[in-house]
């Protein structure tokens, strides 16, 4: 019977490999090593495919299409880059790729400066105040999303081919300018919905208006979320293909993405400056978004947690 | 705090234009060395920078003015009975003029014609009257632009004129209603004329026979026979080329339910994984949103590359795989019939045909799919475990629950506020999500990979069957809407949201 007071001696093995596998309240090593192992294949998986982009876009002209795996090819070059750039003025081959560029950038920043902006206000309207139609509008906005883009594409089409708009930057500026306005809404609202209405009080209180109450408390209280708001118009517009292959069918109004398809659609495909001119718009793109992920979390997700 | 000069408020404004210019400049001296060789030029970037201004500008002066008229309504009341009289007279006025152009527009837009009638010319007099003045004016100055920006001034100012009176002749009023129901106007007249009226003119041209033959909606005949030719077309005949529609919705279905499973299930296990104190947690992070940061139509565009035959990724490491297997085949001794399995493992994996085989195609959509959708997911559902208490955890730990039981009873309920929307909006987007097909397949091998909404833009915007299309998409429409019901009913209601 006293036998069981002095505790029985381990074996050392068995310690070791119990601290391996089971370590109380921190996760043991192994399993640290697990998770580890598992992140960087899946790391590996999402990462891989994109940089192989990178790989075609330095491979030389010749030697487009190999097995190779390697990410930096043999005899590497940038000439790729140097012809989506500039052109190849010896052979009077002009580039677009500025042309898109701007094109791109034009309509998408004032699509999405258009819906933050009408997104912004009608939000706030609906986070802060009571008024009857107010549940059934927000139902009714989450209802839009479920009619797909294709299906308001034929009609838009039909009307901006009667207004004479095809071919142009404003028809499609018009196409794209409310299709996030919905979900911008939902999204900012939540946002809204986590900033006290004490604040809002106060400031009435002492005399402010409603007009000041937003422009001077909500708004600058709001920014990351406008943010997040404006960027995801912004990339939805920027890399959209469907709708500005119907509005745009001419060579001088293409966005990028219509643009670099031309690489891809001539006689001889070449595969190499379509990823060299990949590389260089998704560079910019993919810094601001991974620069922003961090808030795109919370912007994301704050709405709906509340409930 | 001490109040700033006047000028200094526009200290910010300054910088930034300064700044403007000065990337400007520097951008055109980079660039000039090479700009024979390229095509975009300053005439092209300042003629469109005048078009779009131009463009908000008349869209700001719209919405001004329904603003005000709205404002009025709801904020003033006349003074007394006989100023009541002028006041709704010019409201009328206002509103009717408005209404006016709005119907117009519609006409201009084709959703109906009304012809020489009466009516007609009744309906279309705002619109006849503005396009009068400017060809008066076009004919002094010459130039269309500034004759219809003259006569846009002219016509603002008239209005505001009319709005000043009637701010005269009222007195304020109070109302509780009217500050919400202005904000939420513009969103509301952009969503109504974007949204609705585009949906209605879809309802419109589902009864119709428009298409190629008819010169889109130029000669098309409408009336309740040709929308059930167009339904009945839809069920029985063919939707694009080749495929039948339950054929199609089939693997719609398929492709949502596989896609949401996927991106549900691996971006919670991303999470669950990411969610914890460790190093490299941001590296991991960034790294795992790539597929998502990416362009959809690059990364469609590359993952089609990695699809090809010969020099694809997954096929040169299939080949790998299977030289691999077949060297262990040949290597081992048949000890436990290890040799067998390799030889079978051997014969049976190797290098797919990934472009003319239809279900390795449609496997192959489903890969580049599910690839680019599960960060997102992943996203949102750290966010969700941001948000709940560690305190849960504890509790739960004393009380002797263990890691399963954990996740069961707190991180999946603590989820659902999260989960739920995300879901919802998963399956509607998968749904109608086509640009991954369209650009790495084209919907081939002979339609084998088309979903509803390929089949759909492909009936529209290759074989110009207009009339057909707008049957499929409201048809499609009234699948999604069941879909949200039903599933709104089960996972108990966007109360919680919408409160």
């Amino acid at each position: 019977m006293t036998s069981t007071l002095t505790p029985k001696p381990v074996n050392p093995l068995v310690k070791i490999l119990r601290w391996i596998f089971i370590r109380g309240r921190r996760d043991a090593p192994f399993k640290t090593l697990l998770i580890h192992t598992t992140l960087i294949i899946a790391s590996i998986v999402a990462v891989y495919p994109v940089l192989r982009v990178v790989t075609i876009s330095l491979r030389p002209n010749d030697t487009l299409l190999t097995t190779d795996l390697r990410i930096i090819p043999e005899n590497a070059t940038l000439d790729n880059y140097k012809e989506v750039l500039f052109g190849v003025p010896e052979e009077n081959r002009k580039s677009d790729f500025f042309l898109w560029i701007w094109n791109s950038f034009s309509i998408v920043t004032v699509t999405s400066f258009i819906s933050m902006i009408l997104a912004a206000v009608s939000a706030y309207a609906f986070s802060r105040f009571k008024f009857p139609g107010r549940a059934a509008g927000l139902v009714f906005l989450l209802t839009t999303q479920m009619i797909p883009a294709g299906m308001l594409l034929l009609p838009l089409f039909i009307m901006l081919a009667q207004l004479k708009m095809i071919n142009t930057a404003l028809g499609l500026i018009i196409a794209y300018s409310v299709s996030s306005v919905p979900l911008t809404i939902w999204t900012l609202k939540g946002y809204y919905d986590t900033i006290p209405v004490d604040l809002e009080e106060a400031a009435l209180i002492d005399g402010a208006n409603r007009l000041t109450v937003f422009t001077q408390i909500i708004l600058p209280l709001s920014t990351p979320a406008l943010a997040i708001a404006f960027l995801f118009s912004f990339m939805g517009g920027w890399s959209e293909y469907l709708v500005a292959r119907v509005v745009l069918q001419k060579n001088s109004t293409f966005t990028w993405p219509l643009g670099i398809f031309t690489y891809a659609q001539q006689f001889t495909v070449s595969w190499g400056q379509f990823a060299a001119a990949s590389v260089l718009i998704s560079i910019p793109v993919m810094i601001l978004f991974l620069y922003s992920s961090k808030w795109l979390i919370s912007g994301l997700t704050l709405g709906s947690v509340k409930g | 705090m001490e109040p700033k000069p006047s000028w200094r408020r526009f200290l910010p404004y300054v910088y930034w234009i300064g700044g403007l210019f000065v990337l400007y400049f520097l951008l055109n001296a980079l660039i000039s060395p090479y700009s024979s060789g390229i095509t975009l030029n300053s005439y092209i970037v300042f003629d469109r920078i005048g078009g779009i201004g131009s463009f908000l500008f008349a869209i700001m002066v719209g919405l001004g003015l329904i603003e005000v008229y709205f404002y009025q309504n709801f904020f003033r009341q006349p003074r007394d009975v006989k100023t009541k009289i002028i006041v709704r007279g010019l409201q009328i006025f206002l509103g009717l003029f408005t209404l006016l152009s709005i119907f117009s527009f519609f006409e201009a837009s084709g959703l109906y014609t009304l012809g020489d009638t009466f009516i007609g010319s009744f309906i279309r007099s705002p619109i006849s009257l503005f396009s009068g003045l400017q060809s008066i004016l076009f004919d002094i100055l010459f130039d269309k632009g500034l004759s219809g920006l003259i006569v846009g001034l002219v016509l603002t100012l008239i209005i505001s004129g009319i709005f000043i009176i009637i701010q005269k002749l009222c007195i304020p009023r109070f109302s509780r209603l009217g500050l919400p129901y202005l904000l939420v106007m513009p969103a509301l007249i952009g969503i109504l004329f974007l949204i609705i009226y585009p949906f209605l003119f879809e309802i419109k041209l589902a009864f119709s026979n428009a298409s190629l033959g008819t010169q889109a909606i130029k000669k098309a005949q409408y009336g309740l026979e040709y929308g059930w030719e167009n339904l009945k077309m839809l069920f029985t005949g063919t939707v694009a080329n080749d495929a039948k529609f339950f054929e199609v919705f089939g693997r719609t279905i398929l492709w949502t339910v596989i896609n949401v499973t996927f991106h549900v299930s691996g971006g919670m296990v991303l999470a669950l994984l990411l969610h914890r104190p460790m190093k490299l947690q941001g590296v991991y992070r960034t790294l795992l949103i790539f597929p998502w940061a990416i362009p959809t139509t690059i990364a469609a565009m590359a993952l089609r590359n990695e699809f090809d035959n010969r020099y694809g990724l997954f096929n040169i490491l299939l080949t790998d795989l299977n030289s691999w297997l077949t060297t262990l085949s040949h290597g081992t001794v048949n000890i436990f019939g290890l040799g067998n399995l390799f030889n079978y493992l051997a014969a049976h994996i190797g290098p797919v045909s990934w472009k003319q085989d239809p279900i390795w195609a449609f496997v192959s959509v489903l890969i580049s799919n599910i690839w680019l959708g599960i960060p997102f997911m992943s996203v949102i559902i750290l966010g969700g475990l941001q948000s709940i208490s560690k305190e849960y955890y504890e509790a739960a730990e004393i009380d002797g629950a263990s890691t399963w039981q954990q996740f069961r009873n707190i991180t999946l309920p603590l989820l659902r506020p999260v989960l739920t929307p995300a879901i919802i909006l998963g399956v509607v987007w998968t749904f109608n999500k086509f640009d991954v097909i369209y650009l790495i397949t084209q919907g081939g091998p002979q339609e084998k990979t088309d979903i509803l909404v390929s089949s759909m833009y492909k009936a529209a915007f290759q074989f110009y069957r207009y009339g057909f299309t707008a049957m499929f998409a409201l048809v499609i429409f009234v699948i999604l809407l069941i879909f949200t019901l039903i599933y709104l009913r089960a996972a108990g209601g966007l109360k919680s949201a919408t409160e």
